[in-house]
Order: C-alpha cells, then structure tokens, then sequence
C-alpha cells in the first residue's frame, strides 16, 4: 500500500494564522491581558497607569499570589487541586519569621529549612491524595486547616515581629534580617521589586519543570488520563506527590516573600490566597480537568488579574466593587476560553 | 406500492460539512419496514455523521429526510425519538451513578403529580430488561454492570422508546457469543413486527448473519445499495476499500524460537484474594517469533490473565512467571515493561491513550525514560521516535502534533502500538488489537504482527473474532471461567470446538 498518507498541510493566510491563534488557549489569554491593558489606558486615572511606578506596583503585589499559581499549575495539570497554599504560605511566614527574628537564623540556613517545611506539608497532601486515595479536595482541604492551625501553635497566636521578649521578661527591637531587607527593595534604579524577580524565577523553574522535564510530562499524562498513564509505566503516586510537594514549596517561598514585605510573620496571613491563584491559574486557561495548560498561560493570567486590581484600585473604585467586577470579569474570562467543540 | 411497505425513513441528497469539509456528499438511505439494513463502510467513511443527522445529533446539513412520506428536520434527539427514531450509540450514553431504571427513563420519568413513581419505574424497566433475556436488580448504579451489560441496558432504553426505526452503531463489540445470539433474536422479532433496523458493524461474520439489504459509503459518499444476497463478502470489501484486498487475511509463516513466556499455576485476583478469582490454576507457553490465541467468551478472564501477567493489578497473583527463563514478579506495570512486557489493553479511550496529548506524547509516554536521559526531555528525539514507530503503521495524521483524541479509531489504535514498540518489547499483550477499527487498518495491523513475530516477538492475543482467532494464531488457548478448557494446534482450530472450549464443554 503506498497511497498518499499525509495529507498535505493546508496554506494558512496570514489572516488564517491569526484566527488560529487568537481561537487557541494562549491566544485568548492574551486577548484578556490585552483588554485589561485597554482598561487601563481608558481608565488610566489622570496618568496614573502611565507612570513607572504604577507598574512597578501591579507586578510587586501579583507576585505572591502568582507564586502560588505556579505551583497550582502543576497540581491541577495533574487533575488535582491545593487549597492549602494559603494557609502553607501564613506557616512558613511564622516559621520563618521566627527563625530569622528570634533565633538569629541566617538566610542560608533559614531558606532551605522553610522550604523543607512547606514542601513537607505540601507532600503529606500529596501522599494522602494519591497513596491513601482521597480526593484532592478534601485532602488539602484538610491541610489547610491543619496548617492554619500550626501557624497559630508556633506563632502563639500573635504576629512575629521584630520586637522579641529577652529573658529579662522586657521586648526589645531586634533589626530586619537581612534576607526580609534584601527581599524588599527595589532593583533597576527603584523600578522593579524584588518580590518581582523572585516570581519571575519561579515561573522559570515551573515552566521547566513543566515543559522540558520528563515529570512535567508525566503530571500531564496523568491529568489527561490516570490509568493510562498507570498502564505506560508511569509513575503516578510519586509523580503526583512531588506536585503537591512542589506546590507547597512554592507556598514557602510566597511566605518567605509575604513575611519579608510585611516585616512580620501574621498567622492570619494568605487567606483566601488560594482562591486567587486558581483563579490566575484557570483564567490563563488550564484546565481544571487536568492534562492541558501550562506555566506560560499562567503567567498571563497572574498579569491578567494583577493588572485588573491595580488599574481598579487606581481608579478609587471602593473594594466591594472591586471584588465583584474581579468576580464577573473571571467568568467572563473563563467563558471565552471555553474549548468549542 | 402497498402501503405496508413503503419505505419507513428515506435520506436523499444529504451533504454535510465540517467547515470546508464534506464528510458527506450526496448520500442516500433508506430504511424498509421489516429489515436489517446494514451501513457499512471504513472508518471516517460517514456512517456515523449519517445516522447522527437521522438521531437529530448534527442539524446542519443539506438534503431531505421522509419519515412515513413527511419530510422532518429533527432538531434534537428527543425529536427524533418522538418521530420513531432511537439511536444506539457506540459510546454509551449511559450515567454510570443512576439506577439501571432511572437510566433507561431518563428524560421521561414516569410520575404522577410530579412524583417518581419508583415502583412502576422499575416494573416497566424490568420488562424492557427481560426482552433481552436479562434479569438485573434494576436499582443497583449501572456502573456496577459489566461492559457487556450496559450494553444491553443501552439497548434496552431504546427498545423502550418503542422505535419504528432501530439504529445500532456496533452493538455487539463488547457482548459474548450468547449476547449476540440472544441480541440476534430480538431482532428477527423486532423485524416481524414491521420495525426496521439500522445496523452498523464491522464484522463480516454479523453482516452475513443478519443483513437483508447492504449500504456501502466510501469517504463520504455512497457507493451502493444492495440485497445482501448480490453482495458476498469479497465484493463487499471491495466496495469499501474500493481496492482488491486479495485474501482477508495475509497469510503469515511462524518462526518459533526458544521460550519466551511461562505462566505456572497462574492466578489472577482482582478484587482481593478473598473473592472469586478471575483467573485460576493457568499453565501457558509462549515462544519467541509465536502467536498464542487466547479464546473465550465474556467473562472468561482472558483480559484478567493479561492485566495481571502485566502488574495491573500488583501483588494480587499467584503462581510463577517466567520471561526467557529468568522467573519474574511485577508489582507495577512499570517493572513488566522494564522487562520488555507490553500491553495493549482492549479500550484504547479509557486505558490506552491520553486523549488530551499530542500523537508524540502518547507514542513516546511508555518509553520516556529512555528518551529523557537523566529526566530532561528531548524534543527532538521524542519527535524523531514517533517518526519512526508510526512510519511502518500507514498513520493517517496531518501533524504528529495534533491531539489523539482527534483522530480515527484505527489511527488511535495505530498510535497505541507505536508507544509500545519505542519500548522495544519482548513479548506483546494484545487484547482485542483490532476492536471498532476498519477493514483497511485491521489489514495493516494483521501485517504488523507477522513482521514483529518476524522479529522474534512474542505475541498473546485476545480477540473476540473467531477468523481473527483462527488465522493468526498459532496455537489457541481456550478459557472458561477463569480455567484452560482447551488448547489447539493451528491445524486442529475448529470454530465449533473452541466455541465449545469457551462455553465449558467440550465436543
């Protein structure tokens, strides 16, 4: 049989290109930015949006929520969710409050050990989800109570600050760690945040961990159909821990952040953070369902939402209106991202 | 024309695109009171846009449909139920978590004063039940049932909309041997009572048996209508293909080699080693360069023995299990086809692909690890990979980038075997290799494993056609029940005999 079996590849128009594009998932993500950008220059509050700083600031209070995304992507283009990332987050900031205020920790030691502590929370989820079989949803669900509450144990319910009671029964001053310093300044003659940089790297590592790493293929496969998966020999109990885990690392790293920005660790910190990073997840255009997506989408949705706040809170529209403009706008997002078939 | 027998459903001139293009053009159908029609035709030939523009699924097209001598333009597939016509789709459209009676009524609950009436729900669904020769507690979840039965449950619902025309996309790919006669038999009654039938298979065995007229569309057009009579199986392959086929099958010289498996005392315990086994007390050979044949009618835990052999199930197996002699356990797939095990399972959608990814990252998931040396992935060699273990298969696919769940059943199949040849296996598992795909792909496939036994492969294969059965094996297993009942020498394969073997007796 040696008939024609590739049929040629059709001609595309330029115009044909286009349309292609803006009906894939990356084109529609796009257009949503775009229209936001639109928003801005419309609405752009007597020249506010077009000053540096304006920018500047959008990106620097996207950043902790979108560190959270990275690590929701994995998670949910493996068919799971993490709805313990905010309260991860409120844990590693006490923590690492703790460790760098009152026990003089420095960075090198303190990093890796909060890490170490949020990728731990972060796999005991995981391995409840995938090893002992329970829904993803409730598992971190779990977690995030169980987090919360060990936030609270460790911090004592009170905000970790600088002011540490000595043995003499008195509170005195400590100075800022200089990690939480160095977190918080401004690089690029004062035009980009630190907290900025440190997102943009982890977007870097998740997207390489996502698309050139053999496990990100993996959480895909798995995401796109489990048993299949199971049955080509992948590792899926393992793969799917290291999601959960990866996403409770990034968790820390947002807590780190967080406590550094704030200059203290808040027990009560990071809630309700999940549900803003699934929203920079989905309104990117991963799908829920698992087994497509990925970290480029996300980043246009972090900037997608990020943008939104900002432009609105420039413009002086009160919170309340705020959160239900957000609201509509990530249906709206997300109905146009909707696969047609 | 006596009224009795005018045409029940005629279909003339329907063109239907998708965009720019037509995957019918000007086709004509239609269905006589008192007959089984069958539609045949490849894959991708347009049977099933067909009769989803007659089901009232696809509602763009152009041409004219008469149903009794009015022409209608059924909207959706509650108006085609209420114009006669109940289609049976080939993906169950079955809600695995309701009752088997609510399913059958879905939509069309009875009740009164706006109460389920429960009680008469499932006398009525236990009535449509028994017509199939089934007696199911109608309350349990459907997906409690086996395959096999939500079939006939599927069935069911439409004989329960009390069609005057019956469309049955492939009823029998998941049903045994007495499914198929009992199915066979209610359709001889549905026929005497004037109803006529839609029957879409790709079995030579079923078109003989039951066809009174035969369709042919090719690529989207029609070919041919003709008594089944004028159309024996040569001519009708020929239609089809639209080439001479020669032979059905090629025939294919074994080249035995040295043992390559070994199954002993072999159990397989799916649910636990409390319950019943799916398989007990299994002694098996297989030599490199062989086909074995396993037969066996549904239930008779044939894909059990593979799933199991293969570290499906993990620990629940018992006996031994020798690869080239070396004797071998598998908790997990993982290590099997680290050993050059590779299984293809018989349902490519639910087990076989992921229908989200590209043809690449389907073609090259089993085999990633070695092609990501050190877990880093490499584009490049992926691509080239699947290059290469689809060149051999005749992969139809614009780009090897496009998603598999766009693709046909046979091309879906095709992508299945190229994952498992980058893993360079040692002996196959094939378990229905060839179910729901055409006659062309079927070919190419029967081709593939004589090249690969050529090569020293080893084979075992589950297939639920008896010529299938009969002209690739080499030797033929027979199960029943989770027991060998039978083995046969290629030259001592009788269809009736293993039949036999498979129900437990034997002749």
């Amino acid at each position: 049989m040696t008939e024609e079996i590739h049929p040629p590849e059709p001609t595309l128009t330029p115009l044909a290109r286009g349309r292609r594009f803006f009906s894939s998932p990356a084109g529609r993500a796009l257009i949503a930015l775009v229209l936001v950008f639109v928003l801005g220059l419309v609405f752009n509050a007597d020249g506010a949006f077009f000053k540096k700083g304006t920018h500047r600031d959008a990106l620097r209070q996207a950043s902790v929520y979108g560190m959270l995304a990275c690590g929701l992507t994995l998670v949910i283009v493996s068919g799971g969710i993490d709805l313990a990332v905010g309260s991860v987050l409120a844990l590693v900031a006490v923590c690492s409050s703790q460790m760098a205020m009152h026990w003089g920790w420095p960075g090198w030691l303190l990093v890796p050990a909060s890490l170490a502590l949020g990728a731990g929370c972060g796999g005991l989820a995981g391995f409840v989800t995938a090893r002992l079989r329970v829904q993803p949803f409730i598992a971190t669900l779990s977690m995030m109570v169980l987090a919360r509450g060990l936030a609270k144990y460790a911090s004592g319910g009170m905000k970790i600050s600088t002011a540490v009671k000595g043995p003499d029964g008195l509170y005195h001053n400590v100075s800022l760690p200089p990690l939480f310093t160095g977190i918080d300044t401004r690089i690029l003659g004062g035009n980009l945040s630190m907290v900025t940089v440190v997102f943009g790297l982890c977007v870097a590592v998740a997207w390489v961990a996502l698309a050139r790493h053999r496990w990100g293929r993996y959480l895909y496969a798995i995401g796109g159909n489990e048993e299949a998966a199971r049955l080509s020999g992948v590792p899926v109990v393992a793969a799917k821990v290291g999601a959960y885990a990866a996403s409770g690392l990034f968790a820390a790293v947002a807590g780190i952040c967080q406590a550094a920005q704030e200059q203290q660790g808040d027990p009560e910190a990071g809630a309700g953070y999940e549900l803003i990073g699934i929203a920079m997840v989905v309104i990117g255009g991963t799908s829920l369902m698992g087994g497509r997506g990925g970290l480029g989408l996300t980043l246009l949705g972090v900037l997608t939402i990020g943008y939104l706040d900002k432009i609105l809170s420039i413009n002086a529209v009160p919170e309340a209106g705020r959160l239900v403009l957000t609201g509509i706008i990530i249906i709206v997002a997300v109905l146009t991202q909707r696969r047609r078939g | 024309m006596n009224v009795d027998h005018a045409p029940l459903v005629v279909m003339s001139g329907i063109t239907k695109r998708f965009g720019r293009v037509a995957v019918l053009s000007d086709v004509r159908f239609s269905v006589l009171p008192g007959e089984v029609h069958v539609l045949a035709g490849e894959n991708g030939a347009g049977k099933s846009t067909l009769i989803k523009i007659l089901g009232g699924i696809h509602t763009e097209f152009s041409g004219r449909i008469e149903i009794a001598g009015r022409e209608v333009h059924p909207r959706n597939p509650t108006e085609a139920n209420a114009l006669g016509v109940a289609v049976i789709h080939q993906e169950l459209s079955l809600i695995g978590s309701l009752s088997v009676a609510d399913n059958l009524f879905l939509g069309r609950t009875p009740t009164r004063w706006g109460w389920v009436s429960d009680a008469r729900q499932r006398r009525e669904a236990r009535g449509w039940l028994a017509q199939l020769g089934l007696d199911l507690d109608v309350r349990r979840p459907t997906e409690d049932f086996p395959i096999a039965v939500r079939q006939l449950i599927e069935i069911a619902k439409a004989l329960s909309h009390k069609a005057r025309v019956l469309v049955m996309d492939e009823p029998t790919s998941a049903l045994s041997a007495p499914e198929v006669q009992r199915l066979f038999g209610l359709i001889q009654s549905l026929k005497q009572r004037g109803s006529g039938i839609v029957y879409i298979t790709h079995k030579m065995e079923e078109i003989e048996r039951i066809a009174d007229r035969i369709t042919v569309l090719r690529d989207g057009r029609w070919i041919g209508t003709a008594p089944a009579g004028d159309l024996p199986a040569p001519k009708l392959i020929q239609w089809m293909v639209g080439r001479d086929l020669g032979e059905q099958f090629p025939r294919r010289a074994p080249h035995p080699g040295t043992e390559r498996l070994r199954l002993e005392a072999f159990g397989v315990f799916p649910s636990g080693f409390s319950a019943r086994p799916a398989v007990e007390g299994a002694a098996l050979r297989v030599r490199a360069g062989e086909i074995i044949g396993l037969g066996g009618l549904q239930g008779s835990g044939a894909s059990e023995l593979l799933l199991g052999l293969f570290g499906a199930f993990g620990a629940r197996t018992r006996g031994g299990v020798w690869i080239d002699g070396q004797p071998v356990q598998f908790p997990t797939p993982r290590q099997a086809i680290e050993s050059g095990v590779a299984l293809v399972t018989n349902d490519r959608k639910a087990t076989g692909l992921v229908l989200p990814l590209s043809i690449v990252a389907n073609a090259t998931l089993a085999g990633l690890r070695g092609l990501s040396p050190g877990g880093w992935r490499r584009p490049g060699a992926e691509a080239q990979a699947a290059r290469d273990n689809t060149a051999p298969m005749h992969l139809r696919a614009a780009s090897l980038e496009l998603e598999v769940g766009a693709l046909s059943g046979g091309n879906q199949q095709k992508v299945v075997l190229a994952k498992w040849l980058q893993t360079r296996p040692r002996l196959l598992l094939l378990d229905e290799p060839t179910r729901g795909i055409d006659v062309a792909a079927k070919r190419e496939i029967y081709q593939l494993m004589d090249l690969w036994t050529a090569q020293g492969i080893a084979i075992l294969l589950i297939t639920s056609e008896m010529p299938e059965l009969i002209t690739l094996s080499d030797r033929i297993v027979v199960l029943h029940r989770g027991r060998v009942t039978a083995e046969f020498d290629r030259a001592a394969a009788a269809p009736e005999a293993i039949l036999a073997a498979a129900m437990g007796r034997n002749l």
